[in-house]
């Protein structure tokens, strides 16, 4: 439990998506002028993740590992099939986030009105596939800490993307030199509280 | 000009689509493109210089990979016909670069794989594959390929001659003798949030130059 909770916090705020490895900024940058559609995107990303990461899991562990196919005979125990991991990884992502949107739409219309075009998206959004990445390299042991880590880093993305669109919101009225505005801004903002989340380095639970 | 007589390879209209996204154009602070990797390899300039060839290699072929299918693709399924394509390119790269300079590949980690998601791809392979010829199509991959780049070569290169007072590993400010003067270098600029101010910099001196991309 407590190696959970360590790898929830960790995953929000000391390796945030967006602040510490600049994924998921396209999105980050295009959709963050207001608040209300920043949060339909964070909830879908964090919904995603929920679902993609565990998936990409089992399928590194089971399928694309060397040796991981040896539940198919010993005739596969030598078979190595990272190589294949990109584009495993990207399959997995699409046609989960096809999935995705075929059951909201089913079963809940309205989230699937409020999430609108975001969801088919995200299939693209660096964040995703950086979170499978990552949970590659960082080789998390079982289900649970690969679906906590992807919860938490949805959510530290989910964070990010509001506070920054709260504040564009409040920058509609100041002074902002006119080559600066826009863009320019939200670089520097972005900069600005990527330092403030800097802060958080070091805290080990 | 009839069908029969072929456009010039480099004409102008072609030639204006490999320097339109060095400036005006740019993916990475006009269009905003590609601005997730832009950043986290811009410590050093051997990565960052790596990290654009590889950028540029993919945008090119795959865009003219994509343009010569681009009257077989059923419209529904495009995204992931182009996500295929991308993903082998990125793979035959990747492979690539773990075999011959296998210490930047470490460095880039998980950045190499993450090209494929690169909205750079994904932008221009819509933009402007889809609708155009394999070699006008190959010219704007290498174009805007060429514009990624030189943000990165430039961030990079600030970062790190302040940050760690090298350039390309050759330790010029210690030959410059600036430290016997009491000159520290920067520990903050190589810090990931450096980045983020250093492109609003960046996209701050070009709007001033350029005031026509100034946003409302």
């Amino acid at each position: 439990m407590e190696n959970l909770l360590n790898i929830f916090v960790k995953s929000i705020f000391i390796d945030n998506m967006v602040f510490a490895f600049f994924l998921g900024m396209c999105s980050f940058l295009a959709v963050s002028k207001t608040v209300k559609t920043s949060i339909g995107l964070g909830v879908a990303v964090v919904f995603v993740l929920l679902i993609t990461t565990p998936v990409n899991f089992l399928v590194e562990k089971y399928v694309l590992r060397k040796g991981a196919l040896i539940w198919l005979g010993d005739g596969f125990a030598d078979l190595d099939l990272s190589f294949l991991t990109f584009m495993v990884f990207i399959a997995v992502i699409a046609a989960m986030v096809q999935l995705v949107e075929m059951v909201v739409e089913k079963f809940s219309p309205s989230l699937y009105n409020s999430l609108g075009i975001f969801l088919p998206l995200i299939a693209v959004n660096c964040a995703i596939l950086g979170a499978a990445l990552f949970m590659q390299q960082r080789e998390y042991e079982n289900v649970a800490e690969a679906t906590v880590f992807g919860v938490g880093s949805g959510i530290g993305w989910m964070l990010a993307i509001i506070s920054i669109a709260a504040i564009r919101e409040k920058m509609r009225y100041s002074n902002v030199p006119a080559p600066l505005k826009g863009l320019g801004i939200t670089f520097i903002l972005t900069g600005l509280m990527a330092i403030a989340f800097m802060g958080f380095m070091g805290i080990k639970l | 000009m009839s069908i029969n007589e072929k456009e010039p390879w480099f004409s102008a209209k072609n030639l204006k689509l490999l320097t339109a996204p060095l400036n005006k154009d740019n993916p990475i602070t006009v269009q905003v493109l590609g601005i997730c990797s832009a950043l986290a390899v811009t410590v050093k300039l051997k990565p960052a210089i790596v990290m654009a060839l590889s950028v540029t290699i993919v945008t090119a072929v795959s865009n003219a990979v994509i343009a010569a299918m681009r009257q077989y693709i059923p419209d529904r399924i495009r995204i992931i016909v182009q996500l295929v394509v991308i993903a082998t390119m990125v793979i035959l790269v990747d492979q690539f670069l773990k075999a011959f300079v296998f210490d930047v590949s470490k460095q880039l980690s998980v950045f190499v794989g993450l090209i494929i998601t690169n909205c750079i791809l994904m932008g221009r392979l819509e933009a402007f594959a889809m609708a155009n010829k394999p070699w006008p199509s190959f010219i704007d991959g290498l174009g805007n390929g060429a514009g990624y780049g030189f943000i990165l070569v430039v961030v990079a290169f600030i970062r790190e001659l302040l940050g760690s007072g090298t350039i390309y590993g050759y330790p010029v400010m210690q030959k410059i003798g600036v430290y016997d003067s009491g000159y520290i270098n920067n520990g903050m600029i190589i810090l990931p949030p450096m980045a983020l101010i250093l492109v609003g910099l960046i996209i701050w001196f070009q709007r001033s130059r350029n005031r026509e991309l100034i946003e409302k």
